[in-house]
């Protein structure tokens, strides 16, 4: 029971990183429906920028985050800009494999100048703390990320509920020639949500450097998928869909581990995927609306 | 649309010209000017050209973009290794095995995905691509993630320019015949197609199945080639190097994703020393063609595509690309 | 009529492209007369075919880096029989097929001799075209024991050598030394099961540490590229082993071994030379790192001139301490240099000759001797992380 609980802990700051990525992919496909395949890689680069800025400009952690979620913010409104607004009345298929292409840019331009060379986060930029309770062992590394998951999608939410911009966006994800006819820009719109998902991909890029401690240029490939998969579980466009998505996710990965397989990790991942789509493709909490023709 | 007979005199000079080029090849490698380095690349590039081709098929084709091509070449390379190296059968045995299973695999991946649309079925495949690899990579029959290796070479220029031609020739027959016609009304406009009675869903099921069973044969005649097959080799950016070729060919022509096929493998062959550039050019290629070219580059081709299927002696077919 | 005229258009293009391509275009390397390998070429050519993209990437890299500073060395001291070595790196992509074919490619431009790839799948790839065109090929790193011989036919494959260790002599060092000085009887398993070379490790760990009355209370495995361990860690942990055998490399086993004390596993964890790399203190913390231990090659520590030189080298020009990777390509290439200057000939046939008859070449990595089926014979140290320091034992 007691090793059963702990990978509970386990799978629950495996999930609010999983969680945090998977805000800004549901984000971005909510407002213009695109699977922004780049948005692991949007993350990697916030990890390299965190590293960078803390191990040359010595700047702490909250300065090398906000400064990580800063670049990433500017990267995503860049990308948006040239790669997919061309392309937003195209198929979603052309966007997509636009996406993909991005991907595979950022990937491979940053494996280029920065060599495949995991770097390695000082371990001082953020010392760890054990707690042990009752035989059970919970990190400050591990409520630091859980945390931050959840104030991030608070902030979020309110951000889309409460605000003008918000409701500008909700509008736009809803109708967006209705919008437009509203006075809404909505190519404001898509930038301020690609910088906010940006920027939310930038803090989770840090805090996985802090967390796992080596950065790699090809380590937004697979959480990258692992947070769609989770926005899909959650109901993908909703923003506490993909939190819940990311911690079931989680903890799902983590128990796969400890009471079947570890290489069969993936492979559930992915058929949990295959089945949410099949099943239930709006997701855990999404209203099934009927397919639109 | 003055061509629809077929003639004999150009059907025959079709078999002259793969027979000249047959020939000379064949020639060329006995005197020993091409060497194992251009044969390898060959090879590769016959591959390329079955991968892209079946990929055009489902994608380009049908419409409905599939991300696991990678996956049923695993299940043919496996397939075909299991019956040739493991249980001694000859190689024909092997290549037809590889093919049935791929198909196999395309039936029970298609059924269920093929209700999809769109990126959902894009990224649906994407994960059964992953999940071919992941459970072979757990089979210890083959070897688990080390794969198997000892494969004889059987994939010869003769064995290869045979599947190359039947591949394309029966991709561009079965495009050009009355299936042909729904696969496209598929890509075309779903809804209009399944108001004129056209089963969509068994359509889209074709395609992915005799797809997925030329890439069962791009996967056999690779692991006769290339010695040892690992899953690790026929992961996700597998089935992305297939993508770029038939984006780049355009989405939709088989002529064009022959050419695209030719050029990376040239591209990749001149790259060798800036491997991480290559990949950066695929990227731009993707994304470039995709904002300026939507179709692929060769894609707006009815020019070839008409001329292709008149070589072929197949039927012209008036699809604007969407 | 003009659509006839297309249709013919159409099938030339079909056609000049396609032998245009396979005729002329193929090819990197068109400078490859046969007469410009060996002798009578004006510096010697040493292929360098290394995984620099791709999932193994940074093996690739490192070992890539050392044999570029032994050539460097050798170069700046002369050069091989009065000639410098040209080192002419491609990149297999860590694809088996591209190592094939960088070989051949390589062998088109005239090499001498081979040094890597790194994997033993990867070796694998290339080795059919090495043994046609008869070049020899150093591996540096690829442990797995049927690179060297046909395990179908028992053969030796003639012309593929390597510098490192089999798996099967690390996982039994390590099997005896958790047994006999760390006095541990239940061990768990936890390596990687991405590459032959974990695999192997814990193969014949298992095999030894059963043989000598010890036990295996769990066995699990992870994949390369992973960094979340806990789950399974915490599952080894139910099980209560006395000792943990984690064979992989530094990039998945410095984070696990970080979780795992985390998590409160204190026993001994034992590993094999992937783990060799400065990230491993930097990553887990020298900590988490007491009580571990890992057979390896060499110590960057080691007071040995010739070491040190190399880590000197070595740092000033990539800023970092260098891996075993690295070390290993190193070796390559002064093994490689030692057989040429024996024979007294860049002809690779008598390279080969010469690098079958090496009696105690003194390395970094250790003074080997090539045994009949192509492996180094040499000694296997202990090292032991103590306070982020590394010790022989």
């Amino acid at each position: 029971m007691l090793e059963f609980i702990q990978q509970l802990i386990n799978g629950l700051s495996l999930g609010a990183i999983y969680a945090l990525i998977a805000l800004g992919y549901t984000m971005v496909y909510g407002i213009i429906l695109l699977i922004n395949f780049a948005h692991g890689d949007i993350m990697m680069v916030g990890a390299y920028v965190g590293f960078f800025s803390i191990s040359l400009l010595g700047s702490n952690i909250i300065v090398a985050m906000v400064f990580a979620m800063v670049t990433c913010a500017l990267l995503g409104v860049v990308i948006e800009k040239v790669a997919y607004r061309p392309l937003r009345n195209s198929t979603r298929i052309a966007a997509l494999i636009t996406a993909i292409g991005m991907s595979l840019f950022l990937e491979y331009v940053t494996l280029y100048f920065l060599t495949a060379q995991q770097r390695v986060y000082p371990a001082s930029a953020f010392p760890l703390h054990k707690y042990e309770i009752a035989g059970l062992v919970i990190s400050n590394k591990d409520i630091f990320i859980i945390v931050s998951a959840v104030i991030m999608m608070i902030i979020l939410q309110y951000i889309i509920k409460r605000t003008k911009t918000g409701k500008a966006m909700r509008a736009v994800s809803l109708d967006k020639e209705a919008a437009v006819l509203m006075g809404i820009s909505v190519d404001r719109i898509v930038s301020i949500t690609f910088a906010i998902g940006s920027a939310l991909a930038a803090a989770a890029g840090v805090m996985i450097g802090l967390y796992y401690n080596a950065i790699n240029p090809l380590m937004g490939i697979i959480p990258g998928l692992k947070a769609f998969v989770a926005a899909v579980l959650g109901g993908i466009g909703l923003i506490p869909g993909a939190m819940v998505g990311g911690f079931l996710m989680g903890i799902l990965e983590t128990l796969v581990s400890g009471y079947w397989s570890s290489m069969y990790r993936d492979a559930v991942a992915f058929g949990v995927l295959i089945l949410i789509l099949l099943i239930k493709p709006t997701g855990l909490f999404g209203k099934n609306t009927g397919e639109k023709v | 649309m003055q061509d629809k007979k077929r003639t004999w005199g150009k059907f025959i000079l079709e078999v002259i010209f793969l027979v000249a080029l047959f020939t000379l090849v064949q020639y060329l490698i006995t005197v020993g000017i091409l060497n194992r380095y251009y044969q390898i690349n060959l090879t590769l590039m016959g591959i390329n050209i079955i991968l892209a081709v079946s990929l055009n098929l489902i994608n380009g084709f049908t419409g409905q973009l599939s991300l696991g091509h990678a996956g049923f070449m695993a299940i043919g390379a496996f397939a075909s290794v299991i019956m040739t190296t493991l249980l001694d059968y000859p190689f024909i045995i092997g290549i037809i095995i590889a093919m049935l299973a791929a198909a196999l695999a395309g039936f029970i991946i298609g059924v269920p995905t093929l209700r999809l649309k769109g990126d959902y079925l894009a990224i649906a495949t994407l994960g059964f691509g992953e999940i071919i690899r992941v459970v072979l990579q757990n089979i210890d029959y083959t070897g688990g993630p080390a794969g198997i290796s000892g494969i004889a070479k059987m994939t010869t220029w003769p064995v290869l320019f045979i599947a190359v031609v039947v591949t394309i020739v029966v991709i561009v027959n079965m495009i050009n015949s009355s299936y042909g016609r729904a696969i496209i009304s598929v890509r075309e406009d779903e809804v209009a197609a399944e108001v004129m009675g056209i089963n969509t869903t068994k359509y889209k099921v074709l395609a992915f199945v005799v797809g997925a069973a030329f890439a069962g044969l791009a996967g056999a005649l690779y692991a006769h080639y290339f010695y040892i097959v690992k899953p690790e080799t026929f992961n996700f950016l597998k089935s992305f190097d297939i993508l770029v070729m038939v984006v780049l060919g355009g989405l939709g022509s088989t002529t064009g994703a022959v050419i695209a096929a030719i050029f990376i493998t040239v591209l990749n062959a001149f790259l060798q020393e800036y491997a991480a550039v290559r990949m950066i050019i695929y990227a731009l290629i993707l994304i470039i063609v995709m904002i300026y070219r939507p179709q692929g580059l060769l894609g707006n081709k009815e020019l070839s595509r008409k001329s292709f299927n008149r070589i072929w002696g197949g039927k012209h077919v008036s699809s604007t690309n969407k | 009529m003009l659509d006839k005229k297309w249709a013919k258009k159409g099938a030339l293009l079909v056609l000049v492209v396609f032998m245009l391509s396979v005729v002329v275009g193929c090819g990197g390397g068109q400078t490859s007369d046969k007469e410009s390998k060996g002798d009578g070429a004006e510096t010697i050519k040493v292929g360098i075919n290394c995984e620099l993209s791709g999932p193994v990437a940074s093996y690739g890299d490192n070992s890539r880096n050392g044999a570029l500073i032994a050539i460097d060395e050798i170069n700046k001291a002369g050069g091989v029989l009065g000639k410098q070595l040209e080192p002419l790196v491609r990149d297999c992509q860590s694809k088996t097929d591209e190592a094939m074919n960088v070989s051949a490619a390589l062998a088109d431009e005239g090499m001498v001799a081979q040094i890597g790839p790194l994997t033993s799948g990867t070796v694998e790839g290339s080795t059919s075209v090495m043994m046609e065109n008869q070049i020899p090929l150093i591996a540096p790193a690829a442990t797995a024991n049927k690179v060297t011989v046909d395990e179908k036919t028992g053969k030796v494959r003639d012309y593929i050598f390597r510098v490192c260790y089999r798996d099967s002599d690390q996982g039994v060092r390590m099997a005896d030394f958790a047994l006999n000085t760390l006095k541990v009887k239940k061990a768990a398993i936890f390596g990687s099961t991405s590459d032959d070379y974990a695999k192997g490790l814990a193969k014949y760990f298992k095999e030894e540490f059963e043989a000598k009355g010890g036990t295996i209370v769990a066995e699990e495995g992870f994949m390369n590229l992973d960094k979340e361990f806990r789950g399974t860690l915490t599952k080894i942990r139910g099980k209560n082993p006395e000792f943990i055998y984690v064979p992989g490399y530094y990039t998945e086993v410095s984070v696990l071994i970080k979780q795992a004390r985390e998590l409160g596993i204190t026993v001994p964890i034992g590993g094999g030379d992937g783990w060799d790399s400065p990230d491993m203190v930097k990553v887990a913390g020298a900590e988490a790192l007491n009580d571990t231990y890992f057979t390896n090659h060499y110590s960057v520590e080691d007071p040995n001139p010739a070491i040190q030189s190399f880590v000197k080298a070595y740092e000033a020009k990539h800023k970092k301490a260098p891996d075993s990777f690295a070390a290993l390509g190193y070796d390559a290439v002064k093994l490689l240099a030692d057989a040429i200057t024996r024979a007294g000939s860049a002809d690779p046939v008598k390279i080969k000759e010469a690098l079958e008859q090496t009696k105690d070449f003194a390395g970094i990595t250790g003074t080997m001797s090539i045994d009949e089926q192509h492996n180094p014979i040499k000694n296997i140290v202990i090292i032991e992380y103590k306070d982020g320091k590394l010790v022989s034992r």
